[in-house]
């Protein structure tokens, strides 16, 4: 199939930035989204223009490095991420708009490349169970009832992309809190630190300007691991009882 | 793989095939230096090692490991749980990563599971027999002190990780559940559903994100290490460049761990992500560091075939579906073409059942990979022709859809069947699926005493990026327990040892060491963006990836090992001829990172072919045509090779002549377990 392209381009954070066209011929509707990209780049460097500049790692869908909107939406038309796009899900004529996530906590590095290291900064602010290495007892000493493991693994299946925060109008990173509160809260090693760690890191959110929640629900559509909005509620919930309890 | 019938290999059996001995096929292409042999596992019984080494490793006390530096490359779980362990213990660390962030390391893809010696089911588990195991799924070609002590240390990670709150399955009374993994006969892999690799490398993270807030650990994300500087005899830190401004680092420690993962990416297309890549390594090898067994790469049966010369990627599908999957392929090459559905049941040829009755479809990775490629390089593989022909074989659930309804095919494995329609745009529920194998892990890597330690002093390795653990074949589900063992529980007992002697004087940014590193690496940078020719990062990186899946891949000759030599050299020549890098070094520039990555990868493929040149036996997944039983089985020689080929860099270190590698062999001793040969049939 041929194709147009409208892609962002920026040479760094401060440049201002635009959209170009380009064409593409020939493609095949097995190829991923991102093979698509490679052979556009393949073209410019043979053009010498420099090739476009954009995130991917795994390309299986489970490392969070891919970030692409597409045509306006994170990550494309289908459920899942950029990389596990494929072509057949466009047709042949089409014109497609390729941006960054937009997000003022997500600055561009180049063209299609933000930096998310926000997400690490509110991790680091108390997404995490304090059991230093050797300290543990045996795993079997503590059982978790079933259904609360299977909660904290829905949620945990996050893969830190920030396609939720891309989709949301307000920019708010909740559904990214929120999975992390739910999946330490549910299990009984993450009680200790349950109610610092909702007040810690929904300050860490506000800090580095992610805005707040308005239940529109863009979110969860948007999310390629389909995690849930009932974890926003899980947060407003945690928050609140941490409040009440003075921390 | 346990409840093979074992043929203990007698004397006399070598005498009917041409004992090894009788060649040197790599003669010309290698030099032999002095044997070399690990002298940190303590001696006695293979049961006491482990503690006797930990006791005997001097201490740090808790006061001076402030003053102690540790540079990590690498945060999958090899790295990321060691820097969270030891920013716990008080030492500084400083951690690398090519990703925008720790959490994408390529742990975070592995799906099927952790093996541990817990005996939860009460099985007849152990860590012997995990020891044992794990030695003979590798062939008989690991160290057995390195294995036994894996063994150890695994019931330790099952605890560490759910204390951090890893949400492993569980059965209903809340206790944690455990699957059947690759053939073994006991139920001893602990899994979150099929992204077991996610939610340990996420407990890593969080436990090193947690030090970073306090203070011990700095984590330094797109940043990728291009140099490792060895001043007077030892490692003591890094050339690294910011790949956000371009900016060439250099970064000192005490000690330098590498945990950069495998090299499997050298075939271009593999199961690793696209940034994988051998340059930590390679840097490391070519100061000295000695690469071991390179040529051992594993091969997993079951993967989405290629679909055009556009892919970028493969992507694995669990062994576990062999479990209700049948394999087959047309008995006519004729048929190869037809929808399957219309190939009548008598003009099937289910393979694998038929030449392994007892382990059919279930046989070990290697066997069912190298069976598959048979049938297509016999004409009658299935797909599309990719090249001049058809590189697939079907694995179809109808029989196990008739026998166990759809919906409990759907609650097994929906997720890896969505994953297909996804990526081939065909419903495995009606059409069967097709598969390939590809490259997936490399047992190969530098190699490393018994403390983790390399060749180069204060050079330590762990994790993929080693060699000790696995052999010429790793089994399912023993990546994670190695990565996480280095990382969490013998690495930080080891490198303690090492660091009692320290601080070590402190050097300058002034040290020749650390000058000429930096002016290397900022000069190659330099030739990358100079040479201005006409070909592509990405054209130079797939035919190296052909060469080496045609010679180097799951059948090696020394004919196509020769060939594939002279190939390298002459592309390796063109690389440095013929390409074209645009854009700067001082911004993002993805070019210029690969054309790093492939320069070394080039190396490593000659290397790799060299040892598999050299390898003149069939083990694990290394299998030389030369080698085989009358049934076109692997062949051992024991007698000529059950050593580690540990290669020193032959060349001169700052340009880009190899020169002749230096084999060093460690022999392989066994003092707690026999040698046998597979058989499956």
């Amino acid at each position: 199939m041929n194709l147009t392209l409208k892609i962002w381009r920026q040479t760094d954070a401060v440049d201002k930035g635009k959209i170009h066209t380009y064409e593409v011929a020939g493609i095949s509707q097995d190829m991923s989204f991102l093979e698509m990209l490679d052979v556009l780049n393949e073209q410019l460097n043979e053009l010498g223009e420099e090739p476009i500049a954009f995130d991917s790692d795994c390309r299986e869908g489970i490392c969070g490095m891919c970030s692409l909107m597409i045509n306006g939406e994170p990550h494309g038309p289908e459920v899942t991420t950029t990389c596990q796009l494929h072509m057949r899900s466009f047709n042949d004529g089409d014109t497609i708009t390729i941006e960054p996530w937009r997000s003022g906590a997500f600055p561009v590095v180049k063209d299609l490349v933000v930096d998310r290291s926000a997400f690490d900064r509110i991790i680091q602010s108390g997404g995490y169970i304090s059991a230093n290495t050797g300290s543990a007892p045996e795993a079997n000493s503590v059982p978790v009832p079933r259904d609360n493991a299977v909660r904290a693994f829905n949620v945990a299946t996050c893969i830190g992309c920030g396609a939720c925060v891309a989709a949301c109008p307000n920019g708010s990173a909740s559904l990214f809190l929120g999975a992390k509160i739910t999946h330490l809260g549910e299990l009984p090693q993450g009680q200790p630190e349950r109610w610092s760690r909702v007040v810690d890191m929904t300050a860490q959110h506000d800090y580095e300007g992610f805005g707040g929640c308005t239940n529109i629900g863009e979110c969860a559509a948007a999310c390629p691991k389909e995690i849930p909005l009932d974890v926003i509620s899980q947060l407003n919930r945690d928050l609140r009882t941490a409040m009440k309890h003075g921390h | 793989m346990t409840d093979m019938p074992d043929t203990t290999l007698t004397s006399d059996h070598s005498h009917d095939e041409p004992s090894a001995g009788a060649y040197d096929d790599a003669s010309g292409y290698y030099t032999l230096g002095e044997p070399i042999a690990d002298t940190k596992a303590p001696a006695g019984d293979i049961a006491d090692r482990w503690q006797t080494r930990k006791f005997e490793a001097r201490l740090v006390n808790p006061a001076n490991r402030r003053k102690l530096s540790i540079i990590i490359v690498g945060t999958g779980l090899a790295g990321g749980a060691a820097a969270a362990t030891l920013g716990e213990a008080g030492y500084n660390v400083k951690s690398f990563c090519y990703q925008d962030s720790p959490r994408r390391a390529h742990s975070i893809a592995a799906q099927g599971g952790i093996n541990a010696a817990k005996n939860y089911k009460e099985d007849g588990d152990s860590t012997h027999r995990l020891f044992y195991d794990t030695v003979k799924g590798g062939d008989y070609r690991s160290r057995e002190s390195n294995v036994y002590r894996l063994a150890e240390v695994s019931t330790n990670i099952i605890d560490q990780c759910v204390a951090q709150g890893v949400p492993f399955a569980r059965e209903y009374g809340g206790l944690l559940d455990n699957r059947s993994f690759g053939g073994v006969q006991v139920s001893r892999t602990f899994y979150a559903r099929g992204q077991t690799g996610q939610q340990l490398l996420i407990g890593a993270y969080q436990a090193m994100e947690r030090q970073v807030k306090l203070g011990t650990v700095t984590e330094y994300t797109r940043h990728e290490m291009l140099e490792v500087i060895v001043a007077d005899g030892q490692a003591r830190g890094i050339i690294a460049r910011d790949m956000v401004t371009g900016a060439i680092e250099t970064h000192l420690a005490d000690v330098v761990v590498l945990a950069s993962g495998g090299y499997g990416n050298v075939f271009y297309l593999s199961t690793n992500a696209m940034g994988s890549n051998v340059t930590a390594a390679w840097r490391a090898h070519r100061k000295g560091a000695y690469m071991a067994n390179p040529c051992y790469t594993q091969i997993h049966p079951t993967c989405i075939p290629v679909s055009g010369d556009h892919q970028s990627k493969l992507t694995l599908m669990s062994e576990s579906l062999r479990n209700d999957g049948r394999i087959w392929v047309p008995k006519k090459a004729e048929d190869c073409a037809k929808d399957p559905r219309d190939i009548p049941e008598e003009d099937r040829d289910y393979y694998l059942e038929r030449i392994y009755p007892s382990f059919g479809n279930l046989v070990p990775r290697d066997i069912a990979s190298r069976q598959a490629k048979n049938m297509c390089d016999e004409g009658r593989g299935v797909g599309p022709m990719v090249g001049d022909f058809r590189r697939g074989v079907y694995l179809d659930f109808k029989d196990a859809i008739a026998r166990l309804g759809k919906d409990a095919i759907e609650e097994k494995y929906d997720n890896l069947l969505d994953m297909y329609e996804r990526i081939t745009g065909e419903n495995p529920y009606e059409v069967p699926m097709r598969i390939y194998p590809a490259v997936h892990y490399v047992m190969g890597g530098l190699w490393v005493d018994y403390d983790l330690q390399s060749s180069i002093k204060g050079l330590f390795v762990t994790g993929e990026a080693n060699f000790s653990d696995h052999g010429a074949n790793r089994l399912g589900a023993s990546a994670l327990m190695q990565g996480l063992a280095d990382g969490y529980f013998v690495l930080p007992h080891t490198i303690r040892d090492y660091l009692s002697d320290g601080p070590f004087e402190e050097i300058g940014e002034d040290h020749p060491a650390v000058t000429e590193a930096r002016a290397d690496v900022e000069a190659r940078i330099e030739k990358f963006l100079s040479i201005n020719g006409s070909r592509s990062v990405d054209s130079f990186h797939r035919e190296l990836g052909h060469i080496m899946w045609e010679y180097c891949g799951m059948e090696r000759t020394a004919e196509g090992l020769r060939k594939a030599i002279d190939m390298i050299r002459e592309l390796k020549r063109e690389f440095w001829s013929d390409l074209k890098v645009l854009g700067t070094a001082d911004s993002l520039n993805q070019s210029l990172e690969k054309a790093g990555r492939v320069a070394d990868f080039i190396e490593l493929g000659e290397l790799m072919c060299i040892d598999a040149l050299n390898r003149r036996e069939s083990c694990g997944g290394h299998f030389r045509g030369e080698s085989q039983t009358e049934d076109g089985e692997a062949l051992r020689h024991d007698d000529e090779f059950a050593y580690v080929a540990a290669w020193e860099w032959g060349g001169d270190a700052a340009s880009n002549d190899m020169g002749t590698p230096i084999l060093h062999k460690e022999d392989l001793v066994y003092t707690a377990i026999e040698m046998k040969q597979r058989s499956y049939k």
